[in-house]
């Protein structure tokens, strides 16, 4: 077991996998010279040169292209966007081509491609650099989309992640890069598919993913210390979703709530309320519960943006409404 | 280079000339200007090391010259659109400092309401159209600007700036193709100060005489020296005359050179320390301040008084933050749309404002901000449980 902090889960796996296949290159804007805009590539242009570690021009809708055109031309890229919001530029790319090149071409060309980037709010970085847009790219059949929460995900999707012989989106939550914990020396690839109980408990549900997890998981401590036992999902991947693994929880614990830090209106939330009512509609003793972002850009004055995001207080009273 | 294209007059455009606040400014005031600008991002500095100001923070330090030479050339009624590192910009074009740092420290009294901070700076009064964080995301708004202003008739230019790194988006190319074809009334002020973050522009860009590349969208195209304030209002005043007598877009290159980190959180491993430095013997406001002590038309005592007053003005406008409100927490679904509030249902009863935490920003959040409808649970408490139905 070491300590290190999610960054250095994410940088560790990058690592590997360049060690691993020489096929693997990493680029994107300012992940080499500059060591990534949230430090994630520091230190690998120096190990593994230009060539491998590619700082690009700004131009998503290029670097994102040429990535799928690489990945065509039997490399694994990486390719990094430095956030969400920047991934617009490139959305023809992925959406029109990466996607939909597979289905298109009658199954002759596949885009094994990984694009990774920073997605969320709570650093008072306001309205163009915080969003959560990651339910959108949810929506898109032909990509998987991933959300690692914990170190074992952020160290151990980005290898199964290439093998994968389509497109996946990595969304990396901005508050956590800096957030420590332990990892197993000997910490291997995990399995893509699949939400996971991240706490057990009887009496209510809590969906999360992502940035919302530590939400959730502080709400759960807190409830808990009070009686009401919060059974946590984390769902680890939006596309495909695993209801499955919230249904049955839910059959349990017969009351659900989903924190997504996306707003409500045609969210992720909105997908997983359905799922369970759809799936498990009479095992529940309330309706399901959904804790979003307000839906407002994000606001940049810190008061504003705390008010906006969902906060472990509001799972608190969502799961005290529901009258766990 | 030299604008190769005959202008065309637009019949309403007779190319008069353009009184705006920056017109009558003497080579004091332009100094003046570059001072409360420097004055004042390295108060942000300060206030940022203290937590008194967030989120990403950019600073023009060193390329004031490039904000201040271009808007001294701008009429009342010229628009501007900006970057996020658009201080200087704001500053300049008459956005009072108090505004500019409330809104810089999140308060309600800033120029967009504490909801934009730094990177998002608005001014309907000075036509300042932002404040944009996508690279390159203004310039097909200062195109459309420009559009109504041609389709209208109006005598007026719209400015824009961006960086070197944002030439190599394809919407700068998108747009200055659009804006040639339409021979629209913009005036594009690129300031190449030589990164985007820590990518040099020679490692971002095929072309890197940016003016010739501007050239071959068939728009006049000039490099100025960005450090020199006077050749940069000299270049920007023929410039904009051009545009508004009815010329089409033309193009500025301004070199610069931004002295600091790109933003607070860059460690710099991607220049040297001799090139800082050896721009920084080109700062623009020695430069400027040592020429008229030389010439003779400023005095030593003058200096001090301005610096004097520059000094005052920042101690203003940090105080006058400092004291601000905080936007109270009721008003969050505000603006999202003209129309009042419109998906908080139940509606905030009209709000008192918070006082602002001093010294430090304590969380406010929470304390009596109920949370919008959209985060609060989607149903009342739990009614009873349904009838035993069959299961599917
Ligand atoms: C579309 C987009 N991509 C990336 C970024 C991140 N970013 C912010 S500033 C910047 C560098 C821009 O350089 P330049 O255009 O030269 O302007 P400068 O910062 O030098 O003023 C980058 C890459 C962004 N804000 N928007
Ligand atoms: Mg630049």
């Amino acid at each position: 077991m070491t300590v290190v902090t999610y960054r250095e889960a994410l940088r560790q796996a990058i690592r590997q996998a360049m060690v691993s296949d020489d096929r693997v290159f990493l680029m994107g804007e300012d992940v080499g010279r500059y060591g990534g805009c949230y430090a994630v590539s520091l230190g690998l242009l120096q190990e593994f040169g230009p060539d491998r570690v590619r700082d690009t021009p700004l131009s998503e809708s290029a670097f994102v292209g040429a990535g799928i055109g690489a990945a065509l031309g039997g490399m694994l890229p990486i390719v990094e966007v430095m956030t969400v919001n920047f991934s617009l530029l490139a959305l023809d790319q992925l959406v029109n081509t990466a996607a939909a090149l597979r289905y298109m071409s009658a199954g002759q060309f596949g885009v094994p491609l990984v694009v990774r980037m920073t997605t969320g709010a709570g650093r008072q970085l306001a309205a163009q650099h915080s969003h959560s847009l990651e339910g959108w790219y949810a929506h898109v059949p032909g990509l998987r989309i991933l959300a690692p929460a914990t170190h074992e995900d952020a160290s151990g999707m980005l290898w199964p992640a290439l093998q994968d012989p389509d497109p996946v989106l990595l969304f990396e939550h901005g508050s956590l890069y800096n957030v420590r914990a332990d990892l197993a020396d000997d910490a291997g690839p995990v399995p893509l598919e699949g939400a996971a109980v991240r706490r057990r408990g009887d009496d209510v549900t809590v969906v999360a993913y992502g940035g919302t997890l530590p939400t959730a998981l502080a709400a759960a401590d807190q409830l808990g210390s009070e009686g009401i036992g919060v059974e946590v999902v984390d769902l680890r991947s939006l596309r495909p979703l695993d209801a499955a693994t919230v249904v049955s929880s839910v059959v349990r614990t017969h009351r659900a709530v989903v924190v997504d830090e996306g707003w409500r209106t045609g969210s992720l939330s909105a997908e997983v309320a359905s799922r369970v009512t759809e799936d498990a509609f009479y095992d529940l003793d309330a309706p399901v519960a959904r804790v979003c972002s307000a839906e407002v850009p994000m606001p940049y004055a810190k008061h504003l943006e705390d008010a906006a995001l969902p906060q472990p207080a509001d799972v608190v009273a969502a799961v005290r409404a529901l009258g766990a | 280079m030299s604008p190769g294209r005959a202008a065309r007059r637009h019949p309403a455009r007779g190319g008069a000339e353009r009184a705006g606040p920056g017109s009558a400014w003497t080579e004091r005031d332009l100094l003046h200007q570059m001072l409360r600008i420097r004055r004042f991002e390295e108060r942000c500095v300060e206030l940022y090391s203290r937590e008194e100001i967030r989120g990403f923070l950019h600073l023009g330090i060193g390329q004031e010259a490039c904000a201040v030479g271009v808007v001294a050339a701008l009429g009342a009624d010229d628009a501007i659109v900006a970057t996020y590192r658009e201080h200087a910009q704001a500053l300049a074009r008459g956005i009072p400092m108090r505004a500019v740092m409330a809104e810089l420290m999140g308060r309600a009294e800033g120029c967009s309401g504490g909801r934009g901070g730094s990177m998002h700076l608005f001014d309907a009064s000075t036509r300042f159209f932002g404040g944009n964080a996508i690279v390159g995301g203004g310039l097909p708004l200062a195109a459309g600007l420009a559009l109504a202003d041609s389709m209208r008739s109006r005598d007026r230019v719209t400015v824009c700036f961006f960086g070197d790194g944002a030439t190599a988006e394809g919407v700068f190319h998108e747009t200055m193709n659009l804006a040639a074809l339409w021979h629209l009334p913009v005036l594009f002020a690129c300031e190449n100060n030589r990164y985007a973050m820590g990518t040099a522009i020679a490692r971002a860009k095929a072309e890197t005489d940016l003016a010739l590349e501007a050239a071959r969208y068939r728009m006049p195209a000039w490099s100025v020296d960005g450090m020199d304030v006077h050749a940069v209002r000299r270049a920007a005043e023929a410039a904009v005359a051009a545009v508004a007598a009815g010329g089409g877009p033309h193009f500025l290159e301004l070199r610069t050179y931004r002295f600091r980190a790109h933003s607070m959180y860059d460690p710099e491993h991607y220049r040297d320390k001799a090139e800082v430095e050896q721009w920084r013997q080109r700062d623009p406001i020695p430069a400027l301040q040592q020429a008229l002590l030389a010439s003779g038309s400023l005095a030593p005592s003058d200096v001090d008084e301005l610096q004097a007053r520059v000094d005052a003005e920042v101690d203003d406008a940090v105080a006058f933050a400092a004291a601000g409100t905080l936007e109270p927490i009721e008003t969050l679904y505000r603006h999202v749309t003209a129309a009042p509030s419109p998906t908080a249902p139940g509606g905030p009863a009209a709000a008192g404002t918070v006082p602002a935490p001093s010294p430090s920003p304590s969380p406010v959040a929470g304390a009596d901000g109920a949370p919008g409808a959209a985060r609060s649970p989607s149903t009342g408490p739990a009614s009873a449980p349904p009838a035993p139905a069959p299961r599917r």
